[in-house]
């Protein structure tokens, strides 16, 4: 499925965000975003919180439209697609949310055969050993018939991990996988990213604040803030970088150009207004 | 003054819009409804948890208000020397009203919360979502066999409640305060018209069964994703299917019986 990185030297994005503008809620998210994500590589997209990552990807997989500027994917503008369109290039590209999103009414077995069940004509003695095989991979093929309420919180991952692949994509996007996990389960995860991207030659975006698990898998980083990308590069490049706002985030220092205080009125005005009173 | 004018426009505002927004959905919903003909076994899952499971409270309720219409429609009756047509009085009560109106409410207050709350939590668990990007329209998936299955239960729980309802009216008044049951019968078949009565009931039921799973469906849809949205979106199904089928049903039977 890979079509490789790079041809006679020159890098062929998957993805290209072009001046993307978004503002939620009369809230700007996004001005004037530019960014590409090379194909077959695994690209990470770190930011604080809040800063708009799993917005871009929402914007990548068509759910959300910018108010203006282009998203490509494969050369194909997302928001120009019909909903045909648009849905023949979701099967070519899978997605792992933060909550795993599996099915709550159907056990592990039938959540990673859902999508073939609902897009293939596959007879179901082939889907049976396509989703084994895919559930051998995150290493949870003992784990077929438990229910999604029954697995821990990596398990639900691995699960959904194994749903997103099921198609055999030619993208996977990760919105914050390593979240709320364990240092055996976040050292799982990692693995599994790594390795499936390289076995089954896949693009992997992956959206995350957790920056010692990013920087050990990417090939490539944007680090987004203040409604664009304010630093780009490999992870050894982006650890070199002059960047106060970057090494603060990177660092995770409290002090830098990020203020702490949520933005307000002077301290004493408002003091000396209790004062009053 | 311009304050409260402005908060009045906004308010105003986001009712219309919402308003659109569940007319959209609806025509979607409806669009999709075609695409079950394949998939039959979606309806017949959702007809069980809508229908089946609405069994109990339907059958059980339907029994007390024919108990109680019993009792009442005796106690009248009697004064006049009227108690042989206390089956008459019971059945056009259940069969024009109580039926349809009563199953209704109680379809809202078990099916339509369920319908929302499930629907709601789905898309506060990023289940809607997943299943958009898995390229499955949540509409045709999860709203559209929901939708249907509440559409078709409701007759059917409504016809079962005056069913139900008729024959604890005649259990009371025949049975326990001794009105003849030959006349109970008779009477009720020879006052009842089929098409006047039965058939408009059922036409209400219809109306109602359509208008109570489209609010549930689209509440739940629509929900904020939060645990808080989704109790408000709960609430809001049983209050606003309450008051469209009250409001519907003077509508209906101003317009079946009351010669304009």
């Amino acid at each position: 499925m890979n079509d490789g990185s790079s041809m006679g030297g020159r890098t062929v994005a998957r993805v290209e965000v072009r001046d993307v503008h978004f503002s939620r809620a009369g809230r700007p998210i996004f001005r004037g975003l530019d960014l590409d994500v090379p194909a077959g590589s695994v690209t990470g997209i770190l930011g604080p919180s809040g800063t708009g990552k799993t917005t871009l990807l929402n914007l990548i997989g068509g759910r959300l439209r910018p108010a203006r500027g282009t998203v490509r994917v494969d050369g194909q503008d997302v928001h120009r697609l019909s909903r045909g369109g648009l849905y023949a290039l979701r099967k070519r590209m899978g997605m792992l949310f933060q909550s795993g999103a599996l099915l709550t009414d159907l056990n592990v077995f039938d959540n990673v055969a859902f999508p073939l069940r609902e897009h293939t004509r596959l007879p179901e003695a082939l889907i049976r050993d396509v989703v084994l095989i895919k559930l051998e991979m995150v290493g949870l093929r003992g784990a077929r018939d438990l229910m999604p309420a029954e697995l821990s919180g990596g398990m639900a991952r691995r699960v959904a991990l194994a749903r997103a692949i099921v198609l055999d994509p030619v993208m996977v996007m990760y919105d914050e996988p390593f979240t709320g996990l364990d240092p055996i389960t976040k050292a799982v995860i990692v693995q599994l990213i790594r390795k499936l991207n390289q076995a089954l030659g896949l693009t992997s975006i992956v959206v995350s604040h957790d920056v010692a698990e990013t920087f050990s898998i990417a090939d490539y980083i944007h680090v987004i803030a203040e409604g664009g990308v304010i630093a780009s590069g490999t992870p050894d490049a982006l650890r070199e970088t002059g960047s106060a706002w970057v090494r603060q985030f990177i660092q995770g220092l409290p002090d830098g150009p990020v203020p702490f205080h949520y933005p307000a009125r002077p301290y004493y005005e408002e003091l000396l207004e209790g004062q009053g009173a | 003054m311009i304050g409260w004018l402005q908060l009045l426009g906004r308010w105003s505002l986001g009712r219309v819009a919402r308003l659109g927004r569940g007319h959209l959905f609806l025509v979607r919903t409806l669009a999709s409804l075609p695409h079950l003909v394949l998939r039959p076994r979606l309806v017949i899952r959702e007809l069980f948890s809508v229908g089946v499971l609405s069994l109990l409270i339907i059958v059980v309720s339907g029994g007390f208000v024919g108990f109680v219409l019993g009792l009442q429609g005796y106690v009248t009756l009697v004064r006049f020397g009227a108690e042989e047509s206390l089956g008459v009085v019971v059945a056009l009560s259940l069969v024009r009203e109580l039926g349809p109106v009563v199953s209704a409410l109680l379809f809202a207050g078990r099916a339509g919360s369920a319908l929302t709350a499930e629907i709601g939590l789905m898309k506060s668990t990023e289940q809607l979502a997943g299943l958009e990007m898995m390229a499955v329209d949540p509409i045709e998936r999860v709203v559209a066999p929901r939708f249907l299955a509440g559409f078709l239960a409701m007759p059917l729980l409504a016809a079962l409640f005056s069913a139900v309802g008729v024959w604890g009216g005649y259990f009371v008044g025949s049975g326990l305060l001794g009105v003849d049951s030959g006349a109970f019968w008779s009477q009720m078949q020879s006052q009842v018209d089929f098409h006047d009565d039965v058939v408009n009931g059922i036409i209400k039921s219809v109306v109602f069964g359509f208008v109570a799973s489209w609010i549930a469906v689209f509440e739940g849809y629509d929900a904020v994703p939060t645990s808080e949205g989704v109790g408000r979106a709960t609430t809001r199904t049983v209050v606003n299917t309450a008051l469209a089928v009250l409001g519907l049903d003077f509508i209906l039977t101003a317009l079946m019986f009351g010669n304009f």
